[in-house]
């Protein structure tokens, strides 16, 4: 948070591209991220949607929440539709034929199963390809919009409708996806983990993702109390637990460069971030403790690349 | 006064030079067998400067139909190619581009879907997409299919269309043969198309939602409508088809007949197996005197319904030949559709569905003859049948 004592919260864009009224969750904070993204682009961005929760809460027609030119296709595709606006108004500035010469941003954005799962094959495509556009997956761990079935982002331990747990099982025993690493591995200018529980930190980096040439991908945690089983009001602190638990640091890859961008000297333990969530009610200390080990060596994994990347 | 220029060139080739007389502004596709040659050569006029477009090379069919998504909602001209496995993956997106009235032009090396897998022609996979949504031409040979490609684009980005086509080459056959063609100037094309005018796009000036949720209360409207706009692009095909003939002296129809004055038998085929059909009509009614004939249709969807009632008056036998399986159903693809056309009209005639040149098996002058006479002894015995395998070893 290098602007933080520049930025504060009356000095944040007026401006709105995302109209209130739509139908998110009490309590969604990947509504909260996207909004505060919208405050960062203003009006000279597009959107390209995937389908999900963002989609459906924002465009049931006649009523639509955006205030910048949005296009859905289908579920998979949000990096390639985005590839296609990006190079369609490239072409078309090039011939002279697009009215517009103010610089545009052009933005995909998926949830978690959109992102890891499905759309990952378009997402490395339109990454390795070039295409000066952002990519933001709002991660919120499970296909939500479907009834919180499991992703290849949903934590470990995590239950959910298709990873319930049971006599037999603790639920999901998969590792999340580190997809933002998979994105850093396509060589691009830009990689960032954001939070909207820290929405300076978010938006800076969302300045920055567009104010580069080339690819961007940024992966915001965001807290869903429906999915995660738990009230409405903890969303935005969940969020800040999970940086302080070490379980989602900040930080960003800048041309290959590990910073870390929210810093604390001392970490929660991760029980603290687990506990309010009804997602890991059935946890014993026996895999809390195995959970706290696999978050203290991730954490220590990325402390390495940072540290050789002040070298 | 349009000057003609004379070209040999392969027909893959024949249409990229129409991509870019038709000054495309975006193309993405993926590498298939056998519509590789197009995508080539277009890459080779993009490297080349000589053709001012984005070329997007993408990492699979799903995503260049994505990508076409966004380069047509952006506003440009957009144009891609397939076959077979990649039409199969582009599925999703082909129900979803003319839902949202983009109006992408595609040309279709068709090929027959895998398993087993084949790279040789027939029709089977433009018969899986047959209820996308999409306007579907065939083209018979080489000139047809340059021809053919730019009217597309016309037809495509008319403010009374603005649907996307799939321009029918038959792969390998067609795509990979050398042909004459005659070509047209820059000057005469940039007259006939001018640069595509999008109704709406993407633009920060003037934001649109595109592709937002249809519920249950606009849903069925939306369809209705989508359905109203392909039955009337009809009107404009046949409008463009006239202009184009007017301009260049080449004139096309929603169906082409061949010596079908006084014919009591028909034939009806779909794309370049129609040349060999039509030698054959010659020697059954030059070397044998059968009052037979063919009709050929060009236009797939939206189909022409009401032209192919007149075109079957007085008509007592039609053997349509389908070069595609509906398996388990009551007849070839286009066969179906022709008996449902026909039901209702009064004198309609005898209609024997043959199925015939799967996966690359060649239809020969006597198979059309053979399939001629087997129609015409059905009429006699008045046969009830669903369909006949032609040319397959049992």
């Amino acid at each position: 948070m290098d602007a933080l004592n520049v930025y504060a919260a009356k000095l944040a864009p007026q401006q709105e591209s995302l109209a209130p009224g739509h139908r998110a969750c009490q309590g969604c904070a990947e509504l909260l991220a996207v909004r505060l993204v919208a405050k960062t682009l203003g009006r000279d961005y597009i959107i390209a949607n995937a389908t999900g929760c963002l989609e459906i809460v924002t465009s049931s027609f006649p009523h639509s929440a955006w205030q910048v030119p949005w296009i859905h296709v289908a579920f998979e595709n949000a990096a390639a539709v985005a590839s296609g606006v990006e190079a369609g108004i490239k072409s078309l500035k090039k011939k002279g034929r697009y009215p517009v010469d103010r610089k545009i941003t052009i933005v995909a954005q998926a949830g978690d199963g959109g992102t890891v799962d499905i759309g990952l094959q378009a997402l490395s495509g339109a990454l390795e390809r070039g295409h000066d556009f952002i990519y933001i997956c709002y991660d919120n761990e499970a296909y939500m919009n479907t009834g919180i079935q499991r992703s290849s982002s949903t934590p470990y331990g995590a239950a959910t409708t298709t990873s319930p747990a049971g006599k037999e099982s603790i639920g999901q025993v998969t590792m999340k996806k580190n997809v933002a690493e998979i994105a850093v591995a396509h060589d691009i200018p830009y990689v960032a983990t954001a939070s909207p529980s820290y929405p300076f930190d978010l938006m800076e980096k969302v300045r920055k993702a567009a104010d580069m040439e080339g690819p961007a991908y940024i992966h915001v945690l965001a807290p869903c109390p429906t999915g995660w089983r738990m009230a409405p009001n903890l969303a935005v602190s969940i969020g800040r637990l999970a940086v302080e638990t070490k379980v989602f640091p900040l930080y960003e890859v800048v041309n290959g460069e590990y910073r870390m961008t929210v810093q604390y000297k001392h970490h929660r333990p991760v029980k603290d971030y687990l506990k309010p969530q009804g997602r890991f009610r059935h946890l014993q200390e026996k895999e809390i403790e195995f959970i706290q080990q696999y978050v203290d060596a991730s954490y220590e994994k990325l402390l390495k690349k940072i540290a050789m990347s002040e070298g | 006064m349009h000057k003609v220029r004379n070209l040999g060139i392969e027909v893959s080739l024949g249409i990229s030079e129409a991509v870019k007389l038709a000054d495309v502004d975006a193309i993405a596709a993926y590498p298939i067998t056998p519509q590789t040659h197009i995508v080539e050569h277009l890459s080779e006029l993009v490297a080349d400067g000589e053709l001012n477009a984005e070329f997007i090379p993408v990492e699979s069919e799903h995503s260049a139909m994505s990508v076409c998504a966004g380069t047509a909602a952006a506003g440009a001209r957009t144009y891609t190619a397939t076959s077979s496995q990649g039409l199969a993956l582009m599925n999703e997106i082909l129900f979803i581009i003319p839902a949202l009235r983009l109006p992408i032009v595609m040309t279709l090396a068709n090929r027959a879907l895998s398993g087993p897998i084949s790279i040789w022609n027939d029709h089977s996979d433009l018969m899986s997409v047959r209820d996308t949504g999409w306007i579907a031409i065939f083209a018979e040979n080489g000139q047809e299919a340059f021809d053919l490609t730019l009217q597309s684009f016309k037809i495509a980005e008319d403010h009374r269309v603005l649907l996307p086509i799939s321009v029918n080459i038959d792969g390998f056959t067609l795509s990979h043969v050398i042909e004459p063609h005659e070509f047209l100037s820059q000057e005469e094309v940039n007259e006939f198309l001018p640069p595509y005018q999008p109704l709406v796009q993407l633009n920060p000036d003037k934001p649109v939602s595109m592709g937002m949720v249809g519920i249950p209360e606009i849903f069925f409207e939306a369809k209705k409508a989508q359905d109203v706009a392909l039955i009337e692009s009809k009107a404009v095909i046949k409008e463009v088809f006239k202009d184009f003939g007017d301009r260049f002296g080449r004139y096309y129809n929603v169906i082409e007949s061949y010596r079908t004055e006084d014919a009591e038998t028909l034939l009806l085929t779909m794309g370049s197996i129609s040349e060999t059909a039509m030698e054959a009509i010659d020697v059954m009614r030059d070397e044998q005197g059968r009052r037979v004939g063919l009709l050929r249709l060009r236009l797939w969807r939206p189909f022409p319904v009401d032209e192919l009632r007149e075109m079957v008056k007085g008509v007592k036998t039609l053997a349509v030949i389908d070069r595609a399986v509906s398996f388990g159903g009551t007849g070839g693809p286009v066969a179906g559709e022709i008996r449902s056309a026909l039901y209702s009209t009064a004198d309609r005639p005898y209609v024997a569905s043959f199925i015939a040149g799967l996966g690359g098996r060649d239809v020969t002058v006597k198979d059309f003859m053979d399939m001629a006479a087997l129609a015409e002894k059905m009429e006699a015995e008045g046969e009830i049948h669903e369909y006949k395998m032609i040319g397959v070893r049992e």
